[in-house]
């Protein structure tokens, strides 16, 4: 087992535990800190794929900006594991139910496809560099990536529209 | 490393994210649980997109480019998104001073 | 020299052209204009008709078909609107316009009191009732003849109920058309068993197809002449259908005299004429028309021996002679009963012609007992009433004799007993006809003075179709000649021949012993004779005018046949449609109904429960759906 296959399993192993705490913990708070361990590991995973530059993005987005947007906003609510709203205990099992059975489904549907001899490329290839990703992009999604700007426009208009106080 | 472990380790993602949406009543429990189905989903397509790329490389130095632009534009509308929700939360507890998904029956009636 | 028989749609066209115009400006034209258009059209009809005549009775003149245009046209089957015409649709067409125009002169006298849109109205009728009778004669295949056949069950609806404010002749007017619908459902399913069969509708491949040895089944071939029969006796006024016609003589009487005597009511027979080959190869079927036939000329000769009612008398008498014919047809004397046909139309409609003159004359008086003496102040009336009744009578040289004693010896040569019932009714038809004429001419006047004093001769328009059915009445006989008083001379035979000749060939006539002849011929006159001499001596002296008492009652009350008829098939429907109306419709259909609306609102009300408004809710079934569809999927794919 080389080291990239003990990375695998260990960022493998983190981000599952880390999402499954996401979803148990009682505290919001604690919630976004387990989530951002997630997008670390899912980050590390990018790098061992030899996407760097989504493994900054990823990080500097998500792990950054939109976690920070959530703990400001937590925070603001002024939220703790006392104010945690408590479900009805069916409906909870019947929550994880469907999720597992979602996922026994899925695993079973894939089970048989045919993917031994697909192999995903680690640590070599250079599409996930900036600059093969940037030609790409401002060639070919010339037009896709100027709608995005428009969207975030509009994004911006309507929370603050949706945050303005009346 | 083989395609299906990549696999397997989205459709758990994913499906931990299901679950938190179903069981979780805090609205900001469940965004984030959303965050997380949509990573899972961005891990998958990274990985299918060097799978291409291992197997066409050597006709198209650019196979499997396009997975990687998809994450990248699924990050931007996640990020839009994001910003949206979280005003309509932030309008929705100013309200009703609960968070509370289920305090939102009024699409009832 | 076939542009006159091109012309041969010309002759149908007429009438509905005249329909239309006296129809649609009813309210514009005057009495005298509308009588014009209204007889005018028909007449140039009849000259038609006569030149087609002339071409059809040339030596070697063969069925001509002329085709119009497509009428249906569906898959393989294909029926064109097509005329034909041969010697025995050219001989209806003479009777049908020939009479048909004497009766229209007729009646523009004889309605002479009705306000200007009722006359159009009248002759609009009329005109229509022509159309569609020449449109039933002149088609090439069945489902023309059954576009006339409907036509004319409309008009005599329409004509039946002319005066349509009185409420009994509204009703009379239903009963006919009601009859002529339960025979004329016999007719389409006929025609739709003919089409399943032989795949067309036309009268020369269906007989030719029919003619052809073991291309029918003999089962099948009765089970479609049986309908047809059924579609006759409706039409036709045949046991167990013809309690309709003594009632349809609610409708003015030169209605009568065209369509309840001479023209429509033989519809039937000419439909067998003209389906004659396959008569003649459903032996079972044609016992059963003779049987049914000699069956309602005896039953309609016995129930006129006590009527009082003149229009009455006629019309049982009509039945009865109809009966003959359909004998004749039974016996496969196809040209005897079309020779019939022709000389009934003549003395038939002279006779209610003649009613018609005697009611007129004595104002809407038809009850016979009030008349009597009528033969000082109606000379012609009299004159051709004599005429018409000996002719009908049977008595020679009037038409009656020749035709009548066709169908007669063709029975006897058939079966002995046909002929026996036969002469028996032809004694009742000579004593009825002749207590008839001695109640009404004979005798002293029994009405009111009043009527007595305006008694007087009616009309020359009314009087010269007297005058020319009289002639014809007397002289039309002798285009049949029986091969027993002269060889050869039977000219209608000659004339007819071609369109029988597929029945011929089968059953060949047998060659008449001539003593024989003589000696049917003789039984026949001399009952005639006989009932004739004792009615009139008997009724001209003592005319009974009490209520017929014991059997007569009977026969006066037309042996309760409608009583019978209400009680068996009118009451027990009535009793069904009250329980369908009471039943029926109020718990199984709104039951039904009212059902289907609960059921939408339970459902309704039960699936609204589902929207709770609670999202973790909705998105929990959304979940389950896609866990369904991956299911689905799953499970299906190998």
């Amino acid at each position: 087992m080389g080291t990239t296959q003990v990375l695998f399993w260990f960022l493998s192993v983190l981000a599952l535990i880390s999402a499954i705490m996401v979803v148990v913990s009682k505290n919001p708070v604690h919630s976004v800190l387990w989530l951002i361990f997630v997008f670390f590991a899912i980050s590390g995973h990018y790098i061992l794929l030899n996407a760097q530059f989504l493994a900054i993005v990823n990080l500097i987005v998500y792990a950054g900006a939109i976690m920070v947007l959530f703990l400001f906003v937590i925070m603001l609510m002024n939220l703790n594991a006392d104010t945690e709203p408590q479900k009805n205990k069916w409906l909870k099992i019947a929550g994880v139910v469907a999720g597992g059975s979602l996922l026994l489904v899925l695993v079973a549907a894939l089970k048989h496809a045919d993917m031994k001899n697909q192999l995903a490329d680690m640590g070599s290839g250079d599409i996930g560099l900036i600059r093969n990703l940037g030609l790409t992009l401002f060639n070919d999604y010339m037009i896709p990536f100027e709608i995005t700007s428009v969207l975030f426009l509009s994004a911006i208009v309507g929370a603050v529209v949706i945050g303005k106080k009346d | 490393m083989p395609i299906n472990y990549y696999i397997f380790l989205s459709v758990a993602l994913f499906c931990i994210g299901v679950s938190g949406v179903l069981t979780r009543r805090n609205a900001i429990i469940i965004f984030m649980c959303v965050e997380l189905m949509l990573n899972a989903v961005n891990l998958l397509l990274v990985a299918f997109s060097k799978m291409h790329h291992h197997a066409q490389a050597a006709t198209n130095p650019n196979a499997g480019i396009d997975g990687q632009l998809f994450v990248f534009f699924i990050m931007v509308v996640a990020a839009a998104e994001v910003s949206v929700g979280l005003a309509i939360i932030v309008m929705m507890y100013r309200n009703t001073h609960s968070i509370d998904v289920n305090f939102l029956n009024r699409l009832k009636n | 020299m076939n542009n006159v028989i091109s012309l041969v749609w010309l002759i149908p066209v007429l009438p509905l052209a005249g329909f239309l115009v006296c129809g649609l400006l009813r309210r514009h034209l005057s009495k005298s204009l509308t009588g014009v258009i209204g007889s005018g059209v028909i007449l140039a009809s009849f000259i038609l008709s006569l030149l087609i005549f002339g071409q059809v009775r040339q030596e070697g003149f063969q069925a001509v078909v002329v085709r119009l245009f497509d009428f249906i046209s569906v898959g393989k089957l294909s029926i064109s609107f097509a005329f034909q015409v041969d010697p025995l649709s050219a001989l209806f067409l003479l009777i049908i316009t020939g009479v048909g125009f004497l009766i229209h002169v007729y009646s523009t006298a004889y309605m002479h009191e009705e306000t200007a849109p009722d006359f159009a109205r009248y002759f609009a009728y009329l005109n229509l009732f022509v159309f569609s009778m020449l449109l039933l004669v002149l088609g090439s295949n069945y489902v023309i003849m059954f576009i006339g056949w409907e036509g004319v069950g409309l008009c005599s609806y329409l004509l039946i109920g002319y005066w349509f404010k009185n409420i009994e002749y509204g009703a009379a007017a239903r009963k006919a058309f009601i009859m002529n619908r339960i025979g004329d459902l016999g007719f389409l399913i006929a025609i739709f068993w003919m089409i399943s069969q032989f795949g067309t509708t036309n009268f020369i491949e269906i007989f030719t197809k029919a003619a052809m040895p073991k291309a029918v089944s003999t089962g099948v071939l009765t089970g479609i002449t049986l309908l047809l029969f059924v579609g006759a006796t409706g039409k036709s006024a045949q046991i167990p259908l013809y309690t309709w016609l003594p009632d349809a003589m609610a409708g003015p009487t030169p209605v009568s005299a065209l369509i309840h005597a001479a023209t429509m009511v033989t519809a039937g027979i000419y439909m067998i004429a003209r389906s004659n080959i396959l008569y003649t190869l459903a032996p079972v079927t044609q016992t059963v028309v003779a049987v049914i036939g000699l069956a309602t000329a005896l039953l309609a000769a016995t129930i006129a021996l006590k009527q009082n009612d003149i229009k009455k008398v006629l019309a049982y008498s009509t039945v009865s002679q109809l009966g003959y014919m359909f004998l004749g047809l039974g016996v496969g004397a196809y040209t005897g009963a079309v020779f019939h046909v022709m000389t009934h139309a003549f003395f038939k409609a002279l006779l209610f012609l003649g009613a018609g003159s005697v009611i007129h004359a004595m104002h809407h008086e038809q009850d016979i007992r009030k008349m009597g003496g009528l033969k000082k102040h109606l000379f012609w009336t009299h004159l051709t009433f004599l005429i018409a009744c000996l002719a009908i009578a049977g008595i020679p040289p009037f038409a009656g004799f020749f035709s009548k004693d066709e169908i007669l010896s063709a029975a006897y040569e058939k079966n002995p007993v046909y002929y026996a019932v036969g002469v028996f009714t032809a004694l009742l038809t000579a004593f009825y006809m002749f207590r008839l004429y001695a109640t009404t001419f004979l005798g002293k006047f029994r009405g009111t003075h009043e009527q007595a004093h305006h008694l007087h001769e009616s009309p020359s328009a009314m009087v010269i179709p007297l005058v020319v059915l009289a002639v014809l009445s007397v002289v039309a006989g002798f285009v049949g000649i029986p091969a027993a008083i002269a060889p050869d001379a039977h000219w209608l035979g000659h004339f007819l021949a071609p369109v029988f000749e597929g029945s011929t060939r089968l059953h060949p006539a047998a060659e008449a012993d001539k003593k024989l002849e003589w000696g049917l011929m003789g039984i026949s006159v001399g009952v005639a004779a006989l009932g004739m001499i004792y009615a009139w001596s008997r009724f001209s002296r003592k005319p009974d005018l009490e209520e017929a008492q014991g059997f007569g009652k009977v026969l006066a009350d037309k042996w309760y046949v409608d009583e019978l008829y209400d009680a068996i098939i009118v009451k027990p429907i009535n009793a069904l449609g009250r329980f369908f109306n009471s039943f029926v419709e109020k718990s199984v259909i709104d039951g039904i109904v009212n059902g289907v609306g609960r059921l939408v609102q339970y459902g309704g009300r039960q699936i609204r429960l589902l929207q709770s408004g609670l999202v973790g809710g909705y998105v929990l079934l959304m979940v389950i759906g896609i866990l369904a569809l991956f299911l689905v999927e799953l499970f299906t794919k190998k």
